[in-house]
């Protein structure tokens, strides 16, 4: 019996110990007519050897050569110390940190990270983090909407240039809660949020402005602008940035004369693999004034009886298992195992070398959108300073183009067309450090020839 | 010894080399964009941080270090070979955005772990996305909320909730825009059903159950439950957290519910990771099928495919980034794969054979239980009401005690309706002389408090920590290190 370790001696034992003469009769207080005879449509057992190698061929089925994939999900090197320590079962394989005494190794892990995320997006507190960068801008929404007393509209900006895939969970989360989200439209020429658009809503009652740095489209907002915006209109600026790109660029407490209120995002490329879109993790960072507003678990350090420096949960009376119906939020997880593999990441690799990853990855992206645009009829569709992304226009129809790629084993980019209509012939391409100058050059010259056989008819 | 903060342990200048790009590439950014504080990270080698954080997961209880019964959070074995199989390369590498026509190996597993999720609830269609338990509710009661509006039935704006029900229950509710009712419980464990006929009726969108109860209780008057909550227009939306106590024995859609979210990471045993990632996939039978998240994996005349909102327009939208958590799916799909039929079958009988053993030995060991009279499901409930007066032995000084020796603590205080509780589940893949050894301990404890109740007041003393200044961390939050 896989996992099961009782002999037959055992169940007797125990039976007798019970006062029952067969395991059926623990179930006798379930209605007789809605018993199962068995279950049916499952297959039947196959040991670890087995169930091994079907998965490896299934894992191999799926490989590919070279990944230039982005759009929210980035492939960063991942020191292999990260997930050596995140495995090892005192983390995989603990609970919730509730019996503090029993999990300080999760509690220190988690508060370390609380350190971490808050300085990086230059605010004062962060919480233990949400599901992934979707779920906790839209717990990022609901807070500001909950802490901006003075508007009563619960009208959101949301810049079109978000990812769409953010947008559409802000739309099922808040869509209960009176909550109108209006969007923003972005520069064609750009590719950044147009503050023309955004000056036309002064003086209307607007709760929070949504500032996504870089946007969708790798390029970087007006995010001094758009908080000084936020601040002059008496909206709460929610951030949601990519924490690799904070390496770089100036962090939300620091956007504008104020800063920004309320800080979100995706942790994934702080350590977490692709791995088809999740478990990642979503940060939550905040203003101190506003931590009592803030969801998810938070962990704080104390002392115990004796005085010594210990760490348990704190402010538990936000929460669900303690408030109830009152609770900030209704989620009780947070990302335990990512956020200690991003802790370690982030130790591993630094204050420097966060700052030569982002770098790099920047320098790659930069290297790469010059190679293509020098292939006839490619050109760079947006105009300013970018991350780590771009997007490029092709003289041939997207799809064709990313299939012939493919076709050599390279994820080209991904075809804007489905989400923005007007970007028909364009694709979102992505290079972090893990690209060489060499696999740039490969990609660029797969690029020229597939778009020369398009051309060709071939 | 205490370990020191990470923090502490750097030196300006000091990093792990083989991790750091050598030199800082250029940069063409406009001045005013780039950042120009340093973020507080450490300063460490590689052998610094790999020394530090071993030593901090040393300080951790684990499933794979201690017997951990923690009642309604079903911490059973988290097979190796789980965790090795879903983090073969060509997974770990797979980006969420890739074609399917390059996907086909991993949709491959998602659409068979859906069609198994459907055989062992009895639902039609299962959607994987939501992301933990609570994100599972939201994601069923806004169907649930989706199904009165397509129906044009607006005077539903109730969700009824029992009073022993997990706290997400009632603010899951709120956040899908209900008013909770709260249903008594019975002096015998069961749903207070006359309480049920009067609340029930037009403005009732639905009920959330979990049966076994988190009393750990078989609800044996399900079917009438059933019957006036549909008769009255609501549907039923089964909490699948305690899923472990019926597997193959009695499917969530026999008992006539709607909808059901399934935790598997309790039931299906993928990792609890120190409070997540979970997994809380949905599961609906046909009058909710219309609504499911998405995306899912359908199947088409090329292989596999996502159905998105485009295929499924009444869809109550998207929860996550991309499809949830694929990593804890397919560990819970490998796990399924070496259960087999028969494997999932015997996984109740076992966990169920175990509480109930556990159970008869506290009994016997002279421990109080709050339903002696009810059989128990994958869990049960002890009340310490009377030790406590005696002798001092609270449900948190038994649980810290229990810590001293080396076994993780019950569940305590939760659910809030029975005094000083410990709600005790043991899983099926504990042997018999584990919950010997834990049974064992616990009368220890309850000998030793009628001796001196002073003992299990000081525990636990061979923590890291003794108990921790709660009220000092609510009052002086201390969230962050400042150095």
């Amino acid at each position: 019996m896989p996992f099961i370790p009782h002999t037959r001696a055992d169940t007797d034992a125990m039976l007798k110990a019970i006062g029952v003469g067969a395991i059926d009769d623990l179930f006798a207080e379930i209605p007789a007519e809605l018993k199962l005879q068995a279950l049916e449509g499952i297959p039947g057992a196959i040991g670890e050897s087995e169930v091994g190698r079907l998965m490896r061929r299934r894992a191999a089925r799926d490989e590919m050569e070279l990944n230039f994939l982005g759009a929210g999900a980035y492939e960063h090197h991942i020191p292999a110390a990260v997930w050596e320590l995140t495995t090892r079962g005192e983390f995989y394989s603990a609970y919730t940190p509730y019996q503090a005494e029993a999990s300080q190794g999760t509690l220190q892990v988690i508060y370390e990270y609380q350190t971490m995320m808050a300085s990086l997006t230059g605010l004062e507190v962060s919480n233990a983090s949400h599901y992934d960068g979707a779920c906790a801008l839209a717990e990022a929404v609901l807070m500001a909407v909950r802490c901006n007393r003075k508007s009563r509209s619960g009208r959101v900006l949301v810049p079109r240039a978000l990812h769409p895939h953010y947008r559409a969970v802000l739309a099922t989360i808040t869509s209960t809660q009176g909550i109108e989200l209006v969007d923003l439209p972005y520069d064609p020429a750009g590719g950044q949020t147009d503050t023309g658009a955004l000056a036309d809503h002064a003086g209307e009652d607007i709760t929070a402005v949504v500032i996504s740095q870089p946007n969708v489209f790798g390029v970087l907002e007006p995010a001094d602008e758009m908080t000084d915006w936020a601040e002059d209109n008496g909206a709460l600026a929610v951030a949601a940035v990519n924490p690799m790109a904070l390496g770089l660029l100036k962090p939300p407490g620091e956007w504008g004369r104020e800063g920004a209120a309320i800080a979100c995002g995706e942790g994934q490329p702080l350590g977490v693999p692709l791995s088809s879109g999740g478990p990642y993790f979503g940060f939550l960072t905040c203003r101190q004034a506003l931590v009592r507003q803030l969801p998810g678990r938070l962990v704080g350090r104390t002392v115990d009886v004796d005085g010594k420096p210990g760490f348990t949960l704190a402010l538990q009376a936000r929460e669900q298992h303690i408030r109830r119906s009152r609770a900030t939020s209704n989620i009780c997880t947070n990302q335990g195992l990512m956020v200690t593999a991003a802790t370690i990441y982030m130790s591993l690799i630094g204050p420097v070398g966060l700052r030569r990853v982002a770098a790099l990855c920047h320098a790659r992206t930069a290297a790469l959108a010059a190679g293509a645009q020098a292939i006839d009829g490619v050109s760079v569709a947006f105009a300013s300073p970018r991350f780590h992304e771009v997007v490029l226009r092709l003289p041939a129809p997207a799809q064709e183009v990313l299939g012939r790629l493919r076709a050599q084993g390279i994820l080209g980019g991904v075809d804007l067309g489905g989400w923005y209509p007007e970007l028909g012939d364009a694709v979102l391409v992505c290079a972090t450090e893990t690209r060489t100058a060499q696999d740039i050059n490969h990609y660029v010259e797969a690029l020229r020839s597939a778009i020369g056989a398009i051309g060709d008819g071939a | 010894m205490s370990e020191p903060l990470v923090f502490e342990l750097g030196h300006p200048g000091r990093l792990a080399g083989a991790q750091v790009p050598e030199a800082e590439a250029a940069v063409d950014l406009p001045p005013e964009m780039l950042r120009e504080t340093r973020p507080q990270l450490p300063e460490v080698s590689e052998l610094d941080a790999v020394r530090h954080y071993t030593r901090l997961s040393q300080q951790n209880y684990s499933i794979d270090t201690q017997f951990y019964p923690l009642g309604s959070c079903t911490m059973k074995y988290n097979p190796r070979g789980c965790n090795t199989y879903a983090m073969l390369p060509g997974f770990l590498d797979r980006h969420p955005l890739a074609p399917e026509d390059v996907s086909q190996g991993f949709l491959g597993c998602m659409y068979e772990l859906q069609q198994m999720l459907c055989r062992v609830t009895g639902m039609q269609a299962f959607s994987l996305t939501p992301m933990a338990g609570a994100q599972g509710e939201l994601s069923g009661v806004a169907m649930i909320r989706a199904y009165h509006l397509d129906r044009g039935d607006t005077e539903r704006t109730e969700i009824l909730v029992p009073d022993a029900a997990h706290g997400t229950n009632p603010a899951t509710a709120v956040k899908c825009g209900y008013t909770v009712r709260e249903l008594p419980t019975a002096d015998d464990g069961d749903l207070d059903i006359e309480a049920l006929r009067k609340l029930a009726g037009p403005h009732t969108a639905g009920i959330m159950l979990t049966n076994p109860s988190t009393l750990g209780l078989f609800e044996r008057r399900i079917r009438e439950v059933h019957e006036i909550i549909h008769g009255a227009g609501g549907l039923l939306y089964y909490d699948g957290a305690n899923l472990n106590a019926i597997l193959g024995k009695v499917l969530p859609g026999d008992m006539g519910f709607d909808v059901i979210h399934i935790n598997l990471h309790k039931t299906f045993s993928t990792p609890h990771g120190g409070g997540g990632p979970g997994s809380g996939a949905v599961g609906v039978g046909a009058r909710l099928a219309p609504f499911l998240p998405t995306p899912f994996v359908g199947i088409g005349p090329e292989g596999y495919r996502w159905v998105d909102a485009a295929d499924h327009p009444k869809s109550i939208g998207r929860l996550s980034a991309f499809m949830g958590n694929a990593g804890v799916l397919l560990r819970a799909y490998i796990y399924m794969r070496m259960l087999g039929r028969r494997g999932m079958e015997r996984v109740a009988d076992y966990a169920v054979l175990n509480a109930n053993y556990v159970m008869a030995q506290l009994a016997a060991a002279g421990f109080d239980l709050a339903f002696p009279e009810r059989l128990a499901g994958h869990e049960f409930i002890v009340t310490l009401k009377r030790q406590a007066r005696e002798h001092g032995l609270t449900a948190i000084n038994l649980a810290k005690a229990l810590l001293d020796r080396g076994f993780h603590a019950p569940t305590t205080y939760f659910p809030l309706l029975v005094p000083e509780c410990l709600l005790i589940e043991p899983t099926e893949t504990e042997s018999k002389e584990t919950l010997d050894r834990f049974v064992g301990a616990m009368a220890e404890i309850l000998a030793e408090a009628q001796v001196d109740p002073e003992k299990s007041r000081q525990a636990p003393v061979t923590m890291p920590v003794r108990r921790l200044d709660e009220v000092r961390a609510a009052r002086k939050p201390d969230l962050r290190y400042r150095p």
